[in-house]
């Protein structure tokens, strides 16, 4: 087994074995949709209308909250030291990481999108754009999470500084990322914002293994 | 290096990046800055509210754009140097980018306030609200978060030579998104706001308008110059301090 599968597939096996973290983030996600129309009122077309913009923040804030995980466990239980003076890169490792990463927490929060639909009142075809905006847009707010993770890991207070930074980063993201959801105001909008949005993620996602690994290699103690 | 033993005058770009040369040289720049910026503001000031006309249609409020063009300006000229300094903290890891970086944010955010400032104050008689989501309001606003987001990370390092590189990494991506972020919002703006309010815009503007706020923007650049090189001039000095303390920690124990 490689190095890079073999990074993935542990990463993935503690995800499981920590399986209760992973409910408790999914019940964080659909309770963000659920507290939403007390917030603004049980009115089915408001809701309707605002369901795509509740899921992306919904989805923002999961993962804000599942990121300590990612590489400040590694760090206080000695592995990144071990990845440091592995034989392989760091951003090959951090690419395994964010693919077990993404496997192990943003497809579980897609699965739960259905949820949301139903209590918001999303119809049919605003669900599966909403499940194939994630689907495109994810990869790039994991890969911007990885960047704010990896600097602030050797923080103790860096779960609070880490969305600070990720959070203004990532409006182009949830700019269109709601533009391929909501109905367009212009026609073939709607498609142009799908586009934008996976360019975004893909730029994002080239970017991120090269920071995250200078940062991780950086924040050496 | 200087300890090798064919030590060789310095070359002058030497001296201008070694930090105690730089103590040295910058000295003599900071009187003749203040003195420019100082003369460039009285004189901006008399052309911007007493020696050039009232807008056809905005009338007298049309002389908060000369404070508000400056501050503008330079936000965006402050996250340049700052990403040109975050280079050289990665590449040379030279010390002389970290200090530059550091002193450079908080400045950079103070002038993204004022633009963001004087634009609300602008906006209520001239559109009839002080913040509307504009696109190039919007672009602002997330450049101050950004540069808040900096100061808190650099904040948050007790260490400052690892906190130069992590931040340096962290402008960088900033400087990337930049773009990106300007061009989605600009895009987000057009679709839900079809008509733009900026009716002055563009190189028509008349020279009694130009005059004055060209200026302006040399009166508030030399500020900037002037504030940029006592920041770092203060936290050079602060470095030596607390490296002398830390020596004199280690003392009495050897």
């Amino acid at each position: 087994m490689t190095p890079f599968n073999a990074i993935i597939r542990r990463d993935i096996r503690l995800a499981i074995a920590a399986g209760g973290d992973l409910l408790t983030l999914l019940l964080f996600f659909i309770l963000v949709g659920a507290l939403m129309p007390f917030a603004v009122g049980p009115d089915k077309a408001l809701l309707a209308r605002i369901a795509p913009g509740i899921t992306w923040v919904a989805a923002l804030l999961a993962l804000l909250l599942a990121l300590d995980r990612l590489f400040k466990t590694d760090a206080e239980d000695g592995s990144l030291r071990a990845f440091r003076n592995a034989a392989v890169s760091m951003e090959t490792i951090v690419i395994a990481k964010l693919v077990a990463f993404w496997l192990s927490v943003m497809l579980p929060l897609l699965v739960a999108v259905p949820v949301h639909a139903l209590l918001l009142g999303m119809n049919l075809e605003t669900l599966a754009r909403m499940m194939l905006a994630l689907l495109a847009g994810s990869p790039g707010l994991l890969a911007l999470g990885a960047i704010g993770a990896a600097v602030t890991v050797s923080l103790r207070r860096g779960g609070l500084i880490a969305p600070v930074l990720i959070l203004p980063l990532a409006v182009p993201i949830l700019i269109f990322g709601i533009g391929a959801v909501a109905p367009p105001p212009a026609p073939g909008a709607d498609r142009a914002a799908m586009l934008f949005l996976t360019a975004i993620s893909l730029v994002l996602v080239a970017i991120a293994p090269f920071a995250a690994g200078l940062a991780l290699r950086m924040s050496e103690d | 290096m200087a300890s090798t033993e064919t030590a060789r005058p310095m070359r002058w770009y030497e001296k201008l990046a070694h930090p105690g040369q730089f103590l040295v040289w910058s000295a003599y720049l900071i009187w003749p800055l203040a003195l420019a910026s100082a003369a460039f503001f009285v004189w901006g000031l008399w052309l911007a509210l007493f020696a050039s006309p009232d807008d056809y249609q905005m009338g007298a409020t049309v002389r908060i754009m000369y404070i508000h063009v400056p501050n503008a300006w330079l936000s965006q000229l402050v996250y340049g140097i700052m990403a040109v300094a975050a280079i050289g903290t990665l590449v040379w890891r030279h010390p002389m980018s970290d200090v530059t970086m550091k002193a450079a944010a908080p400045l950079g955010a103070v002038f993204t306030t004022m633009a963001l400032f004087t634009g609300a104050l602008w906006g209520r008689p001239t559109w009839g609200t002080f913040w509307e989501w504009d696109g190039r309001m919007t672009s602002t606003l997330i450049l101050l978060f950004i540069y808040l987001g900096l100061i808190a990370l650099w904040a948050a390092f007790e260490d400052k030579l690892r906190a130069a590189k992590l931040v340096a990494i962290l402008t960088l991506v900033g400087a990337i998104n930049i773009p990106v972020i300007k061009f989605s919002v600009d895009w987000w703006n057009t679709l839900h706001q079809p008509s733009s309010v900026f009716v002055a815009g563009g190189p028509k503007m008349p020279m009694s308008i130009l005059m004055p706020l060209f200026v302006m923007l040399f009166a508030f650049t030399f500020l900037f110059a002037l504030l940029q090189i006592l920041m770092m001039r203060t936290e050079i000095v602060s470095r030596r301090i607390s490296t002398l303390e830390r020596r004199m920690a280690m003392e009495p124990a050897a």
